[in-house]
């Protein structure tokens, strides 16, 4: 049994997935969420969008992730958006906290908003680097947890390997370490507000055995 | 005689008050006896026995019957002899409707039971009218009937059962008349053995609703032109095309064997649980 | 409900999903329905789960009128049954839940709301069919109707909706929204055996004995499943002890009236609901479902800002927690009621307050949920 390492102390980190229907936005959020509920053991509450919403070519997920247990189990206030088309970018930047961090897709988002974002041409890279346009979800979950102080790389790629079925498991965990080698290269760290306790993270990670 | 009314006197309840409701010379009640005499052929246990039927005249007979019996809600009772068929495929399932009730409001799920091929036997008790609620067209009142909601004559075509289910997927269908019981009994006691969805028409004059709307002096006249316009259905596919019009084909048309969708359910079941183990 | 505090199974889920594992818990063994979103996903996982068992049977009817008369002939050959739908559905199943009250056929009715009338708004969030679930089908008759917040919520409240019914001999409908339903969260499963199934009872009696709508202590008769040597008649018309039709004023009026002393007498069982810093409130809220989570967040929002407010969380919405809902209006000033609809749950709120303090609504019918902000502005305008 490993030695329990203590949580990163969070209160509502909100953060939106958004972009085109086929981009595997929802299995994303699926496995961001399973991976930060059952692996990290934080109270998660994802939602997404259904329906003629769903369908018109758009796609959504949202995700409460918190120390404590989530009253509310919708956005309010994001603190990461991460937007893969331009019309994601213009229609939910408006919802990003003062603070909050914009993230895109550099291949598919030609105007943002403001000049303070993380950007990474995340279709690019796994069309030219993977050679398999559908492994851009686990690209761009890879670059998350780079960004996310409180997740662990281990704990993400099992929730991959967990979610995927075997035959396509190895091209998305190549994927995942391209978009986290991607991120820690251009990104840099975590905004501040969101740092606090990163070591603690990173302990966490020592200590468990998989 | 009197050896056909001891047998059906084992199969009423005797805690049931009596009289019935039906009317002086109904044709629901022979049928009711055709269906008491076809289970006693069949040896069946009563408990193993399950009557589901609809409302209207047609749905009040299930009460007089010692079965376990279901009173359901109008066009619906195939849906409840469904449920009960798939929770407990070793019932032998019965289930009395009228027209309206099986073709007018229950017309989808008619057909549907057909499709699935659900295993019971359907038994559509059909006088061309609403009875139950004082005469009002159904689906089935011919052209030019008159009923109290077709003062003028019904200008809609009637459906014809017998195709309906035939196109729809029925493993058996037949029909029969009140007037022919014992043709009748023959029909149900196969209908009964069978797997499958099985649909017997039965023929069955109303007097009081139908028949005196429409010419018929009293129910003695509406047998008699019953036997006038029905044939057996070997002898009507031998007639002139022109001259089959005339008459109504009565007998087995439809006989396949494919097994019920209970049956299937069980051997997917099988499957999957033998492969999980 | 929950006792034991052992380490249990986690999964990450959606509250459709949860339904589930709380109806299998439960010990469902029958589903027919009909797809409708937004409550498919329990169709769809029942599709795959149930033939895995080994009593279990799933059927798709062809429409909703069809899976409730499919559900209700089940239950009365024995089974535990459940059928799940939204409004336009729920709208059609009407005449069969007045039938399954009539019968007293145990059942489990799931109706995740979405915007209406008609085909509305097949994607988003209400609370809209709240008096429906209580008085959609014709005529006077008790039903339980219960809701769930969260997604552990779906799937206990999917337990005790099961235990009700077969304690209690009715059906028993839950109402979910579509934020519930649609919400993916931590869940734990409980351990076999955690959770109390209650069964119906079974006659104790010889078949020539048994009369199958005779009162009892309870007000619940047992019920002889169809094939168990008991042959019963079961109907919709108004039935004696013996469950024949009957015109008898006497009887009909027997019959009524256990029908609903059966459910009058258990209130006390029955209505479940949650209390948060209640004790001092001056302002109190009353909700369910998805909107009371939003309320559960304002609340801990304006303490902070020193504002007293309390909040209760119907779990049970039908019979109404009268005893719960006084309480919190004679010690508030004020009692808030946020839902998804023009006042639906306030109407009872205000018919049990009987004018002894002020009942102000926040009412949202735009396919979107009340936000914890919405219901935070309420309060400080109080
Ligand atoms: C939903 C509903 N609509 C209407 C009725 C009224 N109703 C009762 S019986 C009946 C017609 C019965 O006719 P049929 O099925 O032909 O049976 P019959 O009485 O002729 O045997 C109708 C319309 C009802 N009980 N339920
Ligand atoms: S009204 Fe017609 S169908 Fe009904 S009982 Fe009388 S004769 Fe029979």
């Amino acid at each position: 049994m490993s030695k329990k390492a203590k949580m990163q102390e969070l209160n509502r980190f909100e953060l939106r997935l958004s972009g085109l229907g086929g981009q595997g936005i929802i299995t994303l959020g699926k496995i961001l969420g399973t991976a930060l509920a059952l692996g990290h053991g934080y109270y998660v509450t994802q939602t997404q969008s259904y329906g003629p919403e769903a369908r018109g070519g758009s796609s959504r997920a949202d995700l409460v992730i918190s120390s404590h247990p989530i009253s509310y189990p919708k956005t309010e206030n994001l603190d990461l958006l991460v937007a893969l088309s331009q019309e994601a970018c213009n229609a939910y930047y408006r919802y990003l906290k003062p603070n909050g961090v914009l993230m895109v897709d550099t291949s598919m988002v030609a105007n943002t908003p403001t000049n303070v974002y993380k950007g990474l041409p995340f279709t690019t890279l796994a069309k030219d680097k993977i050679g398999l346009v559908q492994t851009l979800n686990i690209l761009v979950l890879g670059a998350v947890t780079h960004l996310l102080p409180f997740a662990g790389q281990r704990r993400m790629k099992k929730a991959v390997e967990q979610a995927l079925p075997p035959k396509i498991q190895e091209i998305n965990i190549k994927a995942f370490n391209l978009g986290h080698r991607e991120a820690a290269k251009h990104f840099g760290d975590a905004p501040a507000v969101w740092l606090e306790a990163e070591e603690m993270a990173d302990a966490e990670e020592d200590t468990e055995h998989v | 005689m009197s050896e056909v009314t001891q047998l059906i006197h084992q199969y009423l309840r005797h805690n049931k008050k009596f009289p019935h409701v039906l009317c002086p010379g109904c044709g629901h009640g022979i049928a009711m006896g055709s269906i008491v005499r076809s289970v006693h052929a069949q040896g069946w246990s009563k408990d193993d026995v399950v009557v589901v039927a609809g409302i209207g005249c047609s749905g009040r007979i299930a009460v007089y019957m010692d079965f376990n019996t279901v009173h359901t809600t109008h066009g619906r009772a195939l849906t409840f002899a469904t449920g009960i068929k798939m929770a407990k495929p070793e019932m032998h399932v019965i289930v009395i409707m009228g027209d309206g009730d099986a073709l007018s409001i229950g017309g989808n799920h008619l057909i549907h039971a057909a499709r699935k091929n659900i295993g019971l036997t359907a038994i559509i008790l059909n006088n061309n009218i609403y009875g139950m609620t004082g005469g009002q067209c159904s689906s089935t009142t011919p052209t030019g009937d008159f009923s109290m909601t077709t003062p003028y004559g019904q200008l809609e075509k009637s459906f014809d059962i017998v195709e309906l289910a035939r196109a729809a997927g029925a493993n058996f269908v037949a029909r029969g008349t009140a007037f022919h019981a014992q043709q009748l009994d023959r029909i149900m006691t196969t209908a009964f053995g069978r797997p499958g969805f099985n649909l017997v028409e039965v023929f069955t004059p109303c007097h009081t609703q139908y028949g005196r709307k429409n010419k018929f002096k009293n129910p003695v006249e509406m047998y008699k032109h019953i036997s006038k316009t029905t044939m057996p259905l070997e002898a009507w596919s031998k007639l002139e095309p022109e001259k089959r019009a005339e008459r109504t084909p009565v007998g087995v048309f439809v006989e396949r064997d494919e097994p019920g969708l209970e049956e299937r359910y069980m051997e997917m079941k099988k499957k999957l649980l033998g492969s999980a183990q | 409900m929950a006792q034991a505090k052992k380490k249990r199974t986690e999964i990450f889920a959606l509250g459709n999903e949860a339904v589930v594992e709380g109806a299998l818990i439960a010990g469902c063994t029958f589903y027919a329905g009909y797809p409708i979103t937004p409550s498919s996903e329990i169709m769809e996982i029942m599709a795959a789960r149930l033939p895995r068992t080994p009593e279990g049977v799933f059927l798709q009817m062809e429409d909703e009128i069809g899976s409730l008369g499919a559900a209700i002939g089940a239950s009365l050959a024995g089974r535990k049954v459940m059928t799940a739908t939204s409004g336009p559905g729920f709208s059609l199943m009407q005449e069969h839940i007045g039938y399954a009250c009539m019968v007293e056929s145990p059942l489990v009715i799931v109706n995740v709301m979405r915007g209406g009338p008609s085909t509305g708004l097949p994607t988003s969030p209400s609370q809209g069919d709240v008096q429906q679930a209580r008085w959609g089908t014709h005529g006077d008759h008790p039903i339980i109707v219960l809701s769930a917040s969260d997604v552990q919520e779906c799937l206990e409240m999917t337990v005790r909706a099961f235990n009700m019914a077969e304690k209690y001999r009715t059906p028993v409908i839950l109402l979910l929204d579509e934020v519930t339903a649609h919400t993916r969260e931590k869940i734990f499963l409980p351990e076999p055996g955690e959770y109390e199934i209650l069964e119906r009872a079974v006659p104790s009696v010889p078949p020539e004995w048994f009369k199958p709508y005779e009162d009892t202590a309870r007000g619940v008769p047992p019920v002889a499943p169809i094939g168990a040597g008991y042959r019963t008649h079961i109907t919709g018309l108004t039935h004696d002890p013996m469950g024949y039709p009957t015109q008898r004023p006497d009887e009909i009026n027997t019959a009524m009236h256990r029908m609903f002393r059966k459910i009058d007498q258990f209130f006390d069982d029955i209505q479940l609901v949650d209390e948060f810093l209640t004790e001092d409130a001056e302002i109190g809220i009353v909700a369910y479902g998805s909107v009371a989570r939003s309320a559960r967040l304002a609340v801990t929002k304006a303490r902070e800002r020193g504002y007293k407010v309390g909040l209760i969380t119907l779990k049970t919405l039908f019979p109404f927690p009268k005893p719960s809902v006084v309480a919190l209006a004679r010690k508030a000033k004020c009692i808030l009621v946020p839902e998804m609809n023009m006042g639906q749950m306030s109407r009872e709120v205000k018919r049990v307050n009987n004018g002894a303090t002020r009942v102000r609504t926040i009412n949202r019918v735009d396919g979107s949920i009340i936000t914890p902000s919405e219901i935070l502005k309420s309060i400080t305008q109080v």
